[in-house]
């Protein structure tokens, strides 16, 4: 029972066994590392994309800038777009999930530590498939409608603007058709995108099983689901977000596909068919995308804000219930993202209406976490003015956006900058700051030293200056009647001075980004050590030493309460207000060394090398379809599939290294208790 | 509820300690990887909707040239759709075989079921290549023909992958002599999918072809 011998395969197939250096990265199921690993790469897209907005911003500081061509401003907006939302905020958000959700619910492990790490390669290998377009891209100019006087047009884009950046996929983030189908966009670059976000969506799907079996299955005793902390609770809403909206988007991404190389017609109106379709598909996706992107960050803020204000959550289950009913809401929504395309007025009327009413769980929230402030002791720390930034932003970014409820107003703003304006103090002063927060908030968790407060002060006011220098005009131009994804404006339109304050914010931002940088590359190695409870946390992943021992929790934590830790430590008098235990500082000092010295070795999932394998076909088959008329193009399509399968094969009869019993969970945690009881 | 199941032989287990009760888990009771495929079904009912609202969108309409609703064979689909429903009482039958400790009837209704999935497969190749080479509706013809190549074939493919997870079950049986509980959970795994693919069948066979039929 206790050995792998009784299985022949497991001769052939070792489990892997390094703890440190390059190979236990490869092989890892550890969620702590590859929640560290989703985190880097997704600051290392931040940087990509952020590049991006500086050179779309280089080229709009002034009236007829030529500092790019418009093929590479297309270029540069849509992997802009894709690259924030796909891999920036989406996978620092699984960064979060994956380090802090087995913390936070007291677990050792995600459900399927394999499939963790499998998601987390794809991830990794579609983000890197989508700008491989750079090197394996096939850039064909449209063929171009002839303007009358024998002159070849296509659009404004010249071919000999086709240069190295301008070979990157363009379109717009949404990918709108017929634009991006075959006939406007020929080559290769929308198809590295289509392909890339599909295999980022298979990622996504699987971590979203993974959390959500995590969530319902993988609690600590008496951790009952009106006990999890909010983030958990929004952890859990986001993964239903993205099991129901993702196998749309994954419909619509292979119709698109297979428009462009096998000739379907599913959105090319010459043959009859609907580019509308495809705005609906994306929607449907692409609303509750809006909140899979912010629900993170919520969840974020609501953990920061509480210990901060030295008070408990203010409505605790409004809150919860409140992301409930966003999440269902946002599934009624998705039309108003298309009002000016021809849609009944009726339906403009049903979609105005529910998109005001989404505002009411939104103001529900807001309302609690002032309400959290209200009367608290607030620790104006850097965590906590980036929670007091993000509810702040959002609210702005809230309030334009119920204006587009508004039908007649929205036809004015679409496709404007008022729009821009809007989805970025959602996205950025919203989602992007609530992140920093929760940087700025778990860093000790994760290293055991605490950012550095006076950088991080400094990065907070220039980057919530910059912020505001940029996206603030933005409301202006737009209603000035400046319009959204155009290379160039004329002098005489009077657009030139806010545009400058636009680009000076940019670069102001930045410079904030720049300052994290520094502090997180100091912090990380001499800033102040943590110790076990640097803010006085009301949450149990904070009742285990920094940085994080592997297996989280050397006694499996049992629950009495909502802020079970808190209660641990305080008290209440008379009035209600909370008196620190006799016992807390020696309670710390316990925990401290209770958790860094088990009492026995405990098992934890053994690390594969399938995952990595297995991911690794997906963007081959990737390319296989693209080139797919090519010789290498069809042996990709055998041999990504191959690898794919064989992984799978691997993976099912490697030996687990433990008992049979501990594989027959899903090789969750620990096999001693769960074997007996399978009927 | 798994305190009940108190571990007798843990001093069997290396390293592991008694008192290490941490692992109380499933907290709903339900086996992980059984939670994990119903939360996977669920996401793939909407993409199968999708790809039936799809068909809805075009089937209907009327295009220059041929679509699938005027070359419907219902009496071929009908008797391989009832094939296909016959391969979830053949599941359920091996499900049953299992629980009752009866090896040789899991290895037979495994492979019944692998081999009537297999006859409606064939069934629906044979259907695309009488479309395409006899009837004359490509996957290009126009996007009702598009619509519906794309809802039945990633149906088939479905039902493809179905059937090398019962053959990969049938060969472990036979390997081993009979399944052990582990995979026990593995053939319940299987037969949640199976049966899903099914429901979408019937779902795809009444409203594109039932309904759709002119």
């Amino acid at each position: 029972m206790t050995t792998t011998a009784s299985r022949p395969a497991s001769t052939i197939f070792r489990r892997p066994r390094a703890t440190e250096g390059f190979w236990s990265w490869i092989t890892t199921t550890d969620h702590k590392k590859i929640g560290i690993m989703y985190g880097y790469a997704a600051f290392f897209f931040f940087i990509i994309g952020g590049v991006e907005a500086l050179l779309l911003r280089l080229q709009l500081a002034g009236p007829n800038g030529d500092f790019l061509t418009a093929a590479e401003y297309n270029a540069m907006f849509t992997t802009h777009g894709v690259t924030m939302i796909f891999l920036f905020v989406m996978p620092v958000s699984a960064a979060f999930f994956n380090y802090l959700l087995p913390l936070m619910i007291g677990a050792r492990d995600v459900a399927f530590p394999r499939m963790n790490a499998l998601s987390w390669w794809i991830f990794i290998f579609g983000g890197l498939f989508l700008y491989s377009v750079i090197f394996f891209g096939d850039v064909v100019p449209p063929a171009g409608i002839a303007d009358g006087q024998g002159v070849v047009v296509a659009g404004n884009i010249d071919p000999a603007d086709q240069t190295l950046l301008g070979g990157l996929p363009d379109g717009g983030w949404f990918l709108y058709q017929p634009n991006a189908g075959p006939e406007y966009s020929p080559g290769t670059a929308i198809d590295f995108a289509l392909i890339g976000l599909q295999i980022l969506g298979v990622a996504s799907l699987i971590s979203s099983i993974n959390f959500i079996v995590t969530v319902f299955n993988m609690r600590a005793e008496g951790m009952r689901l009106l006990r999890m902390p909010v983030f958990v609770w929004m952890t859990l809403v986001v993964a239903f977000l993205l099991l129901f909206s993702l196998p749309i988007i994954a419909v619509a991404l292979f119709m698109a596909t297979f428009d462009r190389s096998f000739g379907t017609l599913f959105f090319q109106a010459t043959g009859g068919g609907d580019p509308i379709l495809w705005q609906h598909m994306f929607w449907l996706f692409g609303h509750p995308e809006v909140y899979i992107l912010i629900l993170p960050a919520m969840g974020i803020v609501s953990e920061v804000l509480p210990t901060n204000s030295r008070k408990p959550l203010f409505g605790y289950a409004a809150i919860v219930f409140a992301g409930g009913a966003i999440a269902f809401l946002g599934f009624g929504v998705w039309a108003h993202h298309m009002f000016s395309s021809g849609i009944t007025p009726v339906a403009q009327a049903a979609f105005g209406l529910s998109t005001m009413t989404i505002a009411v769980p939104t103001g529900i929230k807001i309302f609690n976490w002032m309400g959290t402030m209200w009367g608290g002791r607030l620790r104006f720390n850097t965590a906590m003015l980036f929670s007091i930034g993000f509810v702040a932003m959002f609210v702005i970014g809230g309030l334009s956006g119920v204006t587009h409820s508004i039908v007649p107003s929205d036809w004015q703003q679409t496709d404007t900058y008022y729009i821009v304006a809007h989805f970025h103090y959602v996205l950025f002063g919203g989602a992007i700051f609530g992140i920093f927060s929760g940087v700025y908030y778990w860093f000790p968790k994760i290293t055991g030293r605490m950012l550095n407060e006076k950088l991080g002060k400094a990065h907070f006011w220039v980057q919530f200056i910059g912020f505001n220098l940029t996206f603030a005009p933005m409301h202006w131009l737009g209603l000035q009647g400046m319009v959204r994804r155009t290379w160039r404006y004329a002098p005489e339109a009077g657009l030139g001075p806010w545009n400058l304050a636009v680009t000076i914010g940019a670069f102001t931002i930045a410079l904030g980004i720049a300052i994290f940088w520094v502090n997180w590359i100091y912090s990380k190695r001499k800033g102040e050590p943590s110790g076990l409870d640097p803010w006085d946390a009301r949450t149990i992943e904070w009742t285990i030493p920094n940085p994080t021992p592997a297996y989280n929790y050397a006694v499996p934590p049992v629950i009495h309460s909502l802020d079970d830790f808190w209660h641990q430590k305080y008290t209440e008098d008379d009035e209600g207000r909370p008196v620190r235990k006799e016992g807390a500082d020696e309670l710390i000092e316990r925990l401290d060394h209770e958790g860094r010295n088990p009492k026995s070795p405990i098992h934890m999932p053994a690390p594969s090398y399938f995952p990595f394998i297995m991911a690794m076909g997906l963007p081959l088959i990737g390319y296989g379809i693209i080139y797919h008329t090519s010789i290498i193009g069809k042996a990709l399509l055998v041999i990504g599939p191959l690898i794919t399968i064989g992984a799978l094969i691997g993976w099912g009869i490697e030996p687990l290294e433990e008992t049979e019993d501990h594989d027959e969970h899903g090789d969750g945690q620990g096999g001693e208790l769960v074997g007996a009881r399978t009927s | 509820m798994a305190d009940t199941f108190e571990l007798e032989e843990s001093a069997d287990i290396p390293n592991s300690h008694a008192g290490d009760h941490h692992v109380v888990h499933e907290s709903t009771g339900i086996d992980n990887r059984k939670l994990g495929m119903w939360v996977f079904l669920s996401s793939e009912f909407l993409f199968f909707g999708a790809f039936i609202s799809n068909y809805l969108l075009y089937g209907n309409r009327d295009f220059d040239s041929v679509v699938p609703r005027d070359i419907y064979d219902i009496p071929f689909t009908s008797i391989s759709s009832f094939v296909l429903l016959m391969s979830s009482l053949t599941m359920v039958l091996a499900h049953h075989a299992l629980s009752t400790g009866d090896q040789n009837g899991t290895k037979t209704w495994l492979m019944a079921t692998a081999l009537l999935g297999s006859v409606f497969l064939g069934g629906q190749v044979f259907e695309f290549y009488e479309f395409v080479t006899v009837k004359d509706m490509t996957l290009t013809s126009n996007p009702a023909s598009s619509a519906f190549y794309m809802l039945t074939g990633f149906h088939g493919a479905h039902v493809g992958i179905g059937i090398l997870m019962l053959l990969s079950l049938f060969g472990i049986a036979r390997r081993q002599g009979g399944l052990s509980e582990k995979h026990g959970m593995n053939l319940e795994l299987v037969g949640l999918y199976w049966h899903f693919v099914d429901i979408i069948w019937i779902v795809i066979f009444t409203i594109v072809y039932l309904l759709g039929a002119s």
